[in-house]
């Protein structure tokens, strides 16, 4: 199995569908402008990586899809539609049957994603009674085949186990584990593999990619790590300020960079090879989302700007079929 | 570490093949209280024994998973925790009782923190921050002033925009600039950098490494610069330094590091690195399992328990750093390196 990049699952229906989504947080003293207007679609089975700093966004596109936001702060306008489901529309219980039955979501810190008091065997049934209504003995058989489809050694005595007694990448499995519990269509990830150690992030990735294959779920994986979305992402979507200003097939992407912010992004991370090199950094800093500027928001730090980026955000280009980026420098 | 063998005139003061600092036997254990009394129920053996120098005017990276004992490692050379045993050499005069004082080391080892945060003062302008440690160390207050903002031009922050600011006031970046800016403010000959740029986005990690870089050349500065981050490691050092549960597996020059490792976990560690290119993606991950607890790690060598190759001599004798040949920089800690060590892989790898 070498090359795995290519045998990708034939696209059959749309899984995902997001249009024109915007996220404001308001309060007394500011609106934060968090996403401003994305729109994607996900086909079931396949693997979209949202790259991004902190503050694109990005998290807040995620919990966007899983009405995670807390409801009174966050206005949230657009359309989502996730297998046949209109989520913001969705009333309080279908939300709930919605969640972990539909879509589920693991997190970067899988101590505060888990609760302290209960084994991770109760966590795992739990969730399969609540979703499924079946019995205890079943819920716990269907919890030890889970331990061990995400790999944890001696499942058995795992199950056992409170979330302070495993290791980080132990607990991001078991964490794995009860997203999955309701076999759910689409998995959503936010960083998870950020906090993990380097030879336990390989591990997890490498098992969220078998994972995803098996069972044939479209996955949105947020990271600002270039190298996690060159290990298992289809497509990529590059975010700032709230925007996707480029994505396209992973090796597209990252082969012929079109936005001058994922190029500097390229530019700016270390890879063998640099060394005596200087980085050619991105100057300046991400934009404050209270205060976007009008236009491309990445025109105070592009080298490229113009009088133009600063008048109007750039549309969407399409060069080449399935490459868009938001850059008035691209011809269509 | 030619600088070990020659230990007769290792204290000699000064002159350019005098090691800047000498780390020899560092050993750091923390007693594990549990129980209802607070008993000791173990021990975490942070830092096991670790010796290095560190040439003037070189960067030394230290890489390793958590937990491997690099955070721990850097405390004991600042002395913001008393080692249990071991010493450290500051350009051939030892620190401690009958050398050199703490307060003069300090002026010429500083650190720089991961967390920009929380190593600044939240009431105190950054300008006054940089100029607290020189006026404590008697240089008077305007002069101290008057140097904070030249340290803060040469940080890349103009001093007439920021000096008056607060941390909170500040991003990420610009918070990590001042705490480079305050760690040159006495003039040190060492920096320790404790995992500078981890908490930085990428595209602002990249100015500070520029920034970085710079700042050694511009003050001849020596680094100890210790990071999770195999590629930034590889980026800034000249010789890089591998530690596992409290133990240094292998230590070289980058380019042999990186270009021929000879330690299992290094050479894993190294493998584990996504590849950024998507066509060749990783089929089987380096290692399985997460590094064990330092609570009492394995015997003989501590790897050996997520080792593809461990035999029963790994787990009997602690294999020590040796160097391929005599005279070679590039030292590892691993039995298949050392002929006739009993390793059924030792001739073929040392051959």
């Amino acid at each position: 199995m070498q090359a795995t990049a290519l045998d990708r699952p034939a696209v059959t229906d749309t899984l995902v569908a997001v249009r024109d989504l915007s996220v404001r947080f308001v309060s007394k003293e500011a609106t934060v402008h968090a996403v401003n207007g994305v729109s994607f679609d996900l086909a079931a089975g396949e693997v979209l990586v949202i790259l991004g700093e902190s503050g694109s966004g990005k998290s807040v596109t995620l919990r966007a899809l899983m009405r995670l936001l807390p409801p009174r702060k966050a206005v949230i306008e657009g359309a989502i539609r996730i297998a046949g489901h209109d989520v913001l529309a969705l009333p309080p219980r279908a939300l709930e049957d919605f969640r972990g039955g539909v879509a589920s979501m693991i997190f970067q810190e899988p101590m505060t994603a888990l609760d302290p008091v209960f084994t991770i065997g109760t966590q795992i049934a739990e969730t399969i009674i609540r979703h499924e209504g079946t019995s205890r003995a079943e819920a716990d058989r269907r919890a030890l085949e889970l331990l061990e489809l995400v790999q944890i050694p001696s499942a058995k005595r795992r199950l056992g186990n409170y979330p302070h007694e495993l290791s980080g990448g132990l607990r991001q499995r078991a964490m794995i584990a009860i997203a999955l519990a309701c076999r759910p269509r689409l998995l959503l990830a936010d960083e998870p593999t950020t906090a993990l150690d380097a030879t336990v992030q390989i591990q997890i990735l490498l098992l969220l990619r078998r994972l995803q294959r098996e069972l044939g779920m479209g996955v949105i994986l947020v990271t600002h790590d270039l190298g996690v979305a060159g290990e298992i992402a289809d497509r990529v979507a590059v975010m700032y300020a709230g925007r996707f200003v480029e994505s396209g097939m992973v090796e597209e992407v990252m082969k012929r960079p079109l936005h001058p912010y994922t190029q500097g992004l390229m530019g700016s991370t270390v890879h063998a090879g640099l060394r005596g090199v200087r980085l050619a950094a991105i100057p300046g800093a991400p934009p404050d989302l209270a205060r976007l500027p009008p236009g491309c928001a990445f025109a105070p730090r592009c080298p490229h700007a113009e009088d133009a980026c600063r008048a109007a955000v750039p549309a969407e280009k399409r060069p080449v079929p399935e490459h868009m980026a938001r850059c008035i420098r691209i011809a269509a | 570490m030619a600088t070990d063998t020659a230990s007769a005139d290792a204290r000699d003061r000064g002159g350019p093949a005098q090691p800047l600092l000498i780390v020899r036997g560092l050993r750091r254990y923390f007693p594990l209280k549990g129980g209802l009394f607070g008993r000791a129920v173990g021990t975490v053996q942070a830092v096991d024994g670790i010796g290095f120098a560190v040439m003037k005017g070189e960067t030394l990276g230290i890489v390793g998973e958590s937990g491997c004992g690099k955070s721990t490692t850097a405390r004991l050379l600042m002395r913001l925790m008393e080692p249990d045993a071991g010493e450290v050499i500051f350009d051939g005069e030892p620190v401690g009782p009958g050398g050199m004082s703490l307060r003069e080391m300090r002026r010429q080892i500083q650190m720089v923190f991961q967390d920009s945060y929380a190593s600044l003062n939240p009431r105190l302008p950054i300008e006054d921050t940089i100029a607290f440690a020189p006026t404590v160390h008697g240089v008077p207050k305007a002069k101290a002033r008057a140097r904070a903002r030249e340290l803060l031009a040469a940080v890349g922050l103009a001093p007439d925009q920021f000096a008056r600011r607060y941390p909170h006031e500040l991003s990420g970046g610009q918070r990590q600039r001042v705490n480079i800016a305050r760690a040159l403010a006495l003039e040190p000959r060492v920096i320790v950098l404790d995992e500078p740029v981890s908490a930085l986005d990428k595209s602002v990690e990249a100015q500070v490494l520029n920034l970085l870089v710079d700042l050694k050349r511009e003050f001849g500065l020596t680094y100890v610069f210790i990071s999770h981050d195999l590629n930034v490691v590889q980026f800034i050092s000249d010789r890089v330094l591998v530690m596992y549960l409290g133990q240094v597996v292998e230590i070289g020059p980058v380019e042999s590091i990186y270009g021929a490792p000879r330690h299992p976990y290094t050479r894993a560690l190294l493998a584990s690195r996504p590849s950024m290119d998507p066509a060749r993606r990783m089929t089987e991950p380096p290692l399985t399992g997460d590094p064990p607890n330092p609570i009492n790690p394995p015997s003989g060598c501590r790897f050996r328990t997520r080792c593809a190759w461990a035999e029963p001599v790994c787990a009997a004798v602690t294999p020590t750093l040796a160097a391929n040949a005599a005279g070679e920089t590039h030292l590892a800690a691993c039995h298949m390196t050392v002929p006739g060590s009993g390793h059924s892989r030792a001739a073929a790898c040392a051959a």
